[in-house]
C-alpha cells in the first residue's frame, strides 16, 4: 500500500454561524484556537505514518479556517506535508493583506472564497457577514498577493432571488475572472433555522426555481468554462494550467482520503471514520496522547460500488462501469431505457450523463442502481 | 307444545326505528333475561351491529306470554339483506311493523311491509317513540293504517325506551297473529332462514320446522345443496342455547350440524330426515349473488397470506361473501371481491381491517355485466378491465329504488334520478308533506356515489331502499387509461356512454395532480376502444441533483440515494412511469373532486 495521497483539514471556527449552515462548526471561542491548532498538529503526526510520501493535494476547510486565530492558523498550516494543490476556504471579510501573505508564505496555491451572492439583500437573507463589496475587495486582494487560483462559492435559490437576480451574481462573479466557481442550490434541511423562517417562501417559489441550475450552466458554460462536476466549474484551455479541484476530484474519482480535525472524514479502503463534532472531546483527547473519538463504518464492496457509481456520474468524464467494479449495482435494463431517454451516452463500456441527464443526476442514478 | 299455543313473528322497521329496542323490552317483559343479564339490544351481539346500530345476522329467541311459546324471530334491516329478511319472515306468521312516531314511514318501512305482504303475514302495526317531544303519533298511525289498509285504532302505541305499552305488542300478537298450521304427520320440512359458524361445533342452522318432526340425533338432509349431515344438538334460543330432544312442526329452533362450512347449508334451503324424507323442498329457494363487486388489495403486499386467510374466515358466517384471486399488474396479489350491497361490502371491509387488522386498498366498487360474446354466448363479468372493448350486448343490474321525501325536495330527487339514468315509476302522497317516488336506476349508477348525493340535496331528509330488478340492457362503455402510453387495469371504468367523456376527463385530471413528475413528459389518457377522449401531460421534471457532494458526506449522500431507490420501489411501474398507490384510488373519489 503506497499512502494516502489526499489530507482534509477541518478548522471548524467562525464568526457566526449562517442560518442555513450544516457544516460542523463553533462560533467565536478565540481562546480555544490555539489548543485546537496543536491537537490537529497532534493528530496529523498520529496519521502521518498513512499518509504517501508524496502528499498530492491538502484541503483546509471549515467552519471558516480564515476566521482561526492568525497564530494558531498559521501553526496549522505550517505543519502540513507539501503538496502540489493547497487549497483554504476564506469567507471575505477575514482576507486581509496580511493574511493573504501569510497564506502565500506556507505555500497556499489555491483559495476558495465563500462568496454565496452579489446582492446586499440576499446576503442579509443568508445571514453573511460579508457585503457585495467584501467580496471583490478579497479577490482582489488575494490577486495583488499573487494568487493565480482563486474558486468562488455561489448560493442560487435564496428565498426571493429572481431569475435576473441570479443573472446579476453571475456576472458579478464573472466579473472577477475565477479561476473556479462552486454554484450550490440552497438546501434548505429540515429543523434548521433557516427552514423555520423561510421554508413557505421556498416552498411557493419552487416552481419558479426549477431553472436556476439550467440558467447557471448555460451562463457559466456560455463564458467559456467547463461544467466538470454538478456544481462545479471551472476555466478551461489556460495552456498547461489544471484548473479542476484536484482534491475534490480524486474524492470524486473515487480515491482513498484521510481527514482530520472535528467531524472529519476518512475513507480509507473499505473503512470510512467519522470524528466526533466536539471540539472539547478532541482537544482532550489529543492532549492525552490518544486517538480522537470517531465512529467506523464499514463499507461492503456493494455499498462502496453504490458511492463510486453516484460520485462518478457528477463528472463529465466518461465513467467506465466495468473498470471500476461497480456493474453489480447496474441495472442494465434501466440503463437501456435512460440511454432511450437520451439522458445517458454509452461510450465503448463507460457512460456519460448527457446534460440533461446531469440535471436530473440524483433520479438518473437511483434509476440505475439494481 | 300444541301448535295453536305457538305464535313466530318478526319484527320489522325502518334503521333506527325501535327494533332492537322493542326485542329487548320483550325479553324483559316476559322474563327471559334478567334485569341483571340484560344488556341492550341483546340480539345483535356482533361489535360492528351494535356500533352501527344495525342488525347484520338474524336470530330467533324464545319467549312465553300468558301460556304461549313465542318465537320472535330478528331480521337485518338493510336493503343489502333483502333475501334474508324474506327468508326470515316466511318462516313466521306475522310481523310487528314498528315505525317512529316522530319520522313516520320511511323508505325501509315500505319495503318491509311490502314483504310482509308478499309473504302473508299478518301485520301488526306499532307506532313508537311515543314520549319523544317530537312526537305524531297520530299522524304517524294514520300513514300506517293508509298504507296498510287498516283502522287507526289498530296501531298499538308504545314506547320502547321506556317500556310503556309493550304488553300491548305482545297481546296483540297471541291475539292477531294465526298460529303456525304445518301438518305434524307429514315428513319433516324445516326452514333454514339463518345460520352462524361456531367455531367448536361448526354450521349453526336456525330452522323453522313446517312439517313433522325433527328428532335429536336424526339423519338430515339439505334438499337444495344436497347436503348430508347429522343433527347433533336440537334446542332453541333464550337467548342462549337450551337444548330439547326435537323441534315439533311449527316450533322455531337451531340445529346444530357438525358442517365445517357455511356454504354448504344455505339460507332458504330446506331441512328434511334422510329416511322417510319430504318429496319436494319449501319453494322460494334462491341462490343469492353478489351484484357490487370491487378488488381488495393489501397495501403491504407481503400481507396477501393474511388477506386469504382472513376473508376464509369471513365466509364462515357470511355465505354471500364472494372472492377469488385477481392480479393486477398495478397493484399486484389481491382478491376481486362480491357483494350483496355497498352497505356489505363496508361492513366486510371494516371487519377485515378492525378484526384482522389489515391495511387495505379498495378499488372503486362496480357492478356485475352480463356480456354477450361473439359466439353468442352470455358471460357475467366482474371486472372492467375484463369486459369486452367490442361486445355485441352488454347487459347491467336494475333495481326498482323508493325514495321518500319532504315535498320540497322532490325536485331535486327527480333530477338527480334523471342525471343517473333513472325511468321514473310513479309518485304518491304519503301524507300532506311527504312524497314517495319511485324510480328504474341502474345498480352502477348507486354504486357510483348516489346515496351521498342523494344526502346532501335533500340535506339528508330522504329515506331511499332498492331491491334488484334484473338486468337490461344497457349502453355502456369501457374507458380505459393509459399512463405512458400503456393502459392501466386497476383504472379501467365503465360508464353509460353519455357519461364516459365527463367521467374519463375527470379521471385523468385526477392523475395527473397524483402521479409525481418523472424524468420526461408522462402523457396520461383516457381512450374508449383506440378513440382518446381525454389526455393531461405530467410536464417532465428539470433538476433532481443534490448540489453538494464532497468527501465529508459521502455517506448522507449515498443513503439519501438509496432512499430515493427505496421509494421508486414502493411505486408501481407502469411503462417505465412510477405510480404512487394513492393514484389508483383517485378513480373513488371522481365526484368528490367535481362538488368542491
Amino acid at each position: 500500500m503506497s499512502g494516502v495521497r489526499h489530507l482534509y483539514v477541518h478548522l471548524p471556527f467562525c464568526a457566526h454561524r449562517c442560518g442555513y449552515c450544516d457544516f460542523v462548526t463553533a462560533v467565536g471561542r478565540v481562546g480555544e484556537h490555539g489548543a485546537y491548532a496543536e491537537a490537529i498538529v497532534g493528530e496529523l503526526e498520529r496519521v502521518r505514518r498513512r499518509l504517501a510520501p508524496d502528499v498530492e493535494t491538502v484541503f483546509v476547510g471549515g467552519g471558516t479556517p480564515t476566521f482561526t486565530e492568525p497564530a494558531a492558523l498559521r501553526r496549522v498550516l505550517a505543519a502540513l506535508p507539501d503538496a502540489d494543490e493547497l487549497t483554504v476556504e476564506a469567507n471575505p471579510e477575514t482576507v486581509t493583506p496580511a493574511l493573504a501573505a501569510v497564506l502565500r508564505e506556507v505555500g497556499v496555491t489555491r483559495v476558495s472564497v465563500g462568496a454565496q451572492s452579489f446582492d446586499e439583500r440576499l446576503l442579509e437573507v443568508l445571514e453573511r457577514v460579508a457585503g457585495p463589496d467584501d467580496v471583490r475587495r478579497a479577490v482582489h486582494t488575494l490577486r495583488d498577493a499573487g494568487f493565480d487560483n482563486i474558486s468562488l462559492d455561489l448560493v442560487y435559490g435564496i428565498p426571493g432571488q429572481s431569475a435576473a437576480d441570479l443573472e446579476a451574481d453571475l456576472a458579478s462573479a464573472l466579473a472577477l475572472e475565477p479561476e473556479h466557481l462552486s454554484c450550490y442550490e440552497l438546501e434548505a434541511k429540515p429543523g434548521t433555522r433557516f427552514t423555520h423562517a423561510h421554508g413557505a417562501e421556498l416552498a411557493r417559489q419552487a416552481e419558479a426555481m426549477e431553472g436556476y441550475a439550467e440558467q447557471v450552466v448555460e451562463t457559466l458554460t456560455g463564458a467559456g468554462y467547463r461544467w466538470y462536476e454538478t456544481a462545479n466549474f471551472c476555466r478551461k484551455a489556460d495552456g498547461e494550467r489544471e484548473l479542476r479541484a484536484q482534491h475534490n476530484l480524486a474524492i470524486w474519482r473515487g480515491a482513498d482520503y484521510l481527514g482530520i480535525g472535528v467531524g472529519a472524514v476518512s475513507t480509507l479502503g473499505s473503512e470510512r471514520r467519522r470524528n466526533a463534532p466536539s471540539v472539547g472531546r478532541y482537544v482532550t483527547a489529543l492532549a492525552a496522547g490518544k486517538d480522537p473519538p470517531r465512529e467506523v463504518e464499514l463499507l461492503d464492496e456493494g455499498t462502496r460500488a453504490v458511492e463510486l457509481l453516484m460520485l462518478g456520474l457528477r463528472l463529465d468524464e466518461p465513467f467506465a462501469i466495468d473498470a471500476s467494479g461497480v456493474a453489480g449495482v447496474v441495472d442494465r435494463d434501466a440503463l437501456d431505457r435512460l440511454v432511450d431517454r437520451g439522458l445517458v451516452e454509452r461510450r465503448n463500456g463507460s457512460v456519460l450523463l448527457s446534460p440533461r441527464g446531469r440535471l436530473l443526476g440524483g433520479a438518473v442514478t437511483a434509476e440505475l442502481l439494481a | 307444545m300444541d301448535q295453536s299455543r305457538i305464535r313466530n313473528f318478526s319484527i320489522i322497521a325502518h334503521i333506527d326505528h325501535g327494533k332492537s329496542t322493542l326485542a329487548d323490552r320483550i325479553l324483559q317483559l316476559t322474563e327471559t333475561v334478567s334485569e341483571r343479564e340484560m344488556r341492550d339490544q341483546l340480539l345483535d351481539s356482533m361489535e360492528l351491529e351494535r356500533e352501527r346500530g344495525i342488525t347484520i345476522k338474524a336470530q330467533a329467541v324464545r319467549v312465553q306470554w300468558k301460556g304461549h311459546e313465542l318465537n320472535l324471530i330478528d331480521t337485518p334491516g338493510h336493503v343489502d339483506f333483502t333475501y334474508e329478511v324474506s327468508r326470515s319472515l316466511q318462516a313466521c306468521e306475522g310481523a310487528v311493523l314498528v315505525v317512529d312516531a316522530a319520522q313516520g314511514i320511511e323508505a325501509q318501512t315500505l319495503a318491509n311491509a311490502y314483504l310482509a305482504i308478499e309473504n302473508d303475514l299478518e301485520i301488526v302495526p306499532v307506532v313508537n317513540k311515543i314520549d319523544l317531544p317530537s312526537a305524531d303519533p297520530e299522524g304517524a298511525a294514520s300513514e300506517v293504517s293508509e298504507l296498510l289498509g287498516g283502522s287507526t285504532e289498530d296501531v298499538v302505541r308504545i314506547s320502547a325506551k321506556t317500556g310503556v305499552n309493550v304488553e300491548q305488542v305482545l297481546d296483540a300478537i297471541v291475539a292477531r297473529i294465526p298460529a303456525p298450521a304445518g301438518e305434524s304427520d307429514a315428513p319433516a320440512r324445516a326452514l333454514v332462514f339463518d345460520s352462524s359458524y361456531d367455531q367448536y361445533r361448526g354450521v349453526i342452522a336456525f330452522v323453522r320446522v313446517v312439517d313433522g318432526r325433527l328428532p335429536t340425533g336424526a339423519g338430515l338432509r339439505a334438499m337444495a345443496m344436497g347436503t348430508d349431515f347429522d343433527a347433533e344438538e336440537l334446542g332453541f334460543m333464550a337467548p342462549q342455547r337450551v337444548p330439547v330432544e326435537a323441534l315439533e312442526a311449527g316450533e322455531v329452533g337451531y340445529v346444530v350440524t357438525g358442517l365445517k362450512d357455511v356454504s354448504r347449508l344455505r339460507v332458504g334451503d330446506t331441512l328434511t330426515t334422510r329416511r322417510a324424507g319430504a318429496a319436494s323442498p319449501l319453494p322460494g329457494y334462491k341462490d343469492v349473488k353478489p351484484m357490487v363487486f370491487a378488488g381488495l388489495f393489501p397495501t403491504d403486499s407481503d400481507d396477501y397470506p393474511e388477506l386469504r386467510d382472513a376473508l376464509e374466515r369471513l365466509k364462515l358466517n357470511d355465505a354471500a361473501l364472494f372472492y377469488e384471486p385477481e392480479t393486477s399488474q398495478a397493484l399486484g396479489f389481491g382478491f376481486r371481491c362480491g357483494f350483496l350491497g355497498l352497505l356489505h361490502m363496508e361492513i366486510v371491509r371494516e371487519r377485515l381491517e378492525r378484526e384482522f387488522d389489515l391495511d387495505l386498498l379498495v378499488t372503486a366498487p362496480n357492478v356485475a355485466y352480463q356480456v354477450k360474446e361473439k359466439n353468442g354466448e352470455w358471460v357475467e363479468v366482474h371486472n372492467p378491465a375484463d369486459m369486452p372493448r367490442d361486445p355485441e350486448e352488454v347487459q347491467e343490474p336494475y333495481v326498482r329504488a323508493q325514495v321518500i321525501v319532504p315535498k320540497d325536495y322532490v325536485g331535486a330527487v327527480m333530477e338527480l334520478c334523471t342525471e343517473r339514468r333513472g325511468r321514473f315509476d310513479h309518485m304518491e302522497y304519503l301524507s300532506e308533506t311527504r312524497v314517495l317516488l319511485t324510480y328504474e336506476l341502474p345498480l352502477g349508477e348507486i354504486v357510483y356515489d348516489f346515496y351521498d348525493q342523494l344526502k346532501s340535496r335533500t340535506r339528508g331528509y330522504a329515506s331511499f331502499d332498492y331491491d334488484v330488478a334484473g338486468f337490461r340492457d344497457g349502453e355502456l362503455a369501457r374507458v380505459d387509461v393509459l399512463v405512458g402510453g400503456e393502459q392501466v387495469d386497476a383504472l379501467s371504468l365503465i360508464a353509460h356512454r353519455d357519461a364516459a367523456y365527463e367521467r374519463g376527463k375527470l379521471l385523468v385530471e385526477r392523475l395527473r395532480e397524483e402521479i409525481p413528475r418523472q424524468m420526461f413528459d408522462v402523457p396520461i389518457q383516457a381512450a374508449i376502444g383506440s378513440r382518446v377522449i381525454a389526455r393531461e401531460t405530467v410536464k417532465a421534471k428539470r433538476k433532481d441533483v443534490l448540489a453538494k457532494c464532497y468527501g465529508g458526506d459521502i455517506t448522507r449522500k449515498r443513503k439519501l440515494l438509496e432512499k430515493q431507490k427505496k421509494g421508486k420501489k414502493r411505486m408501481k411501474q407502469v411503462g417505465g412511469v412510477e405510480v404512487p398507490q394513492e393514484a389508483f384510488l383517485a378513480v373513488l373519489n371522481l365526484d368528490g373532486e367535481k362538488k368542491r
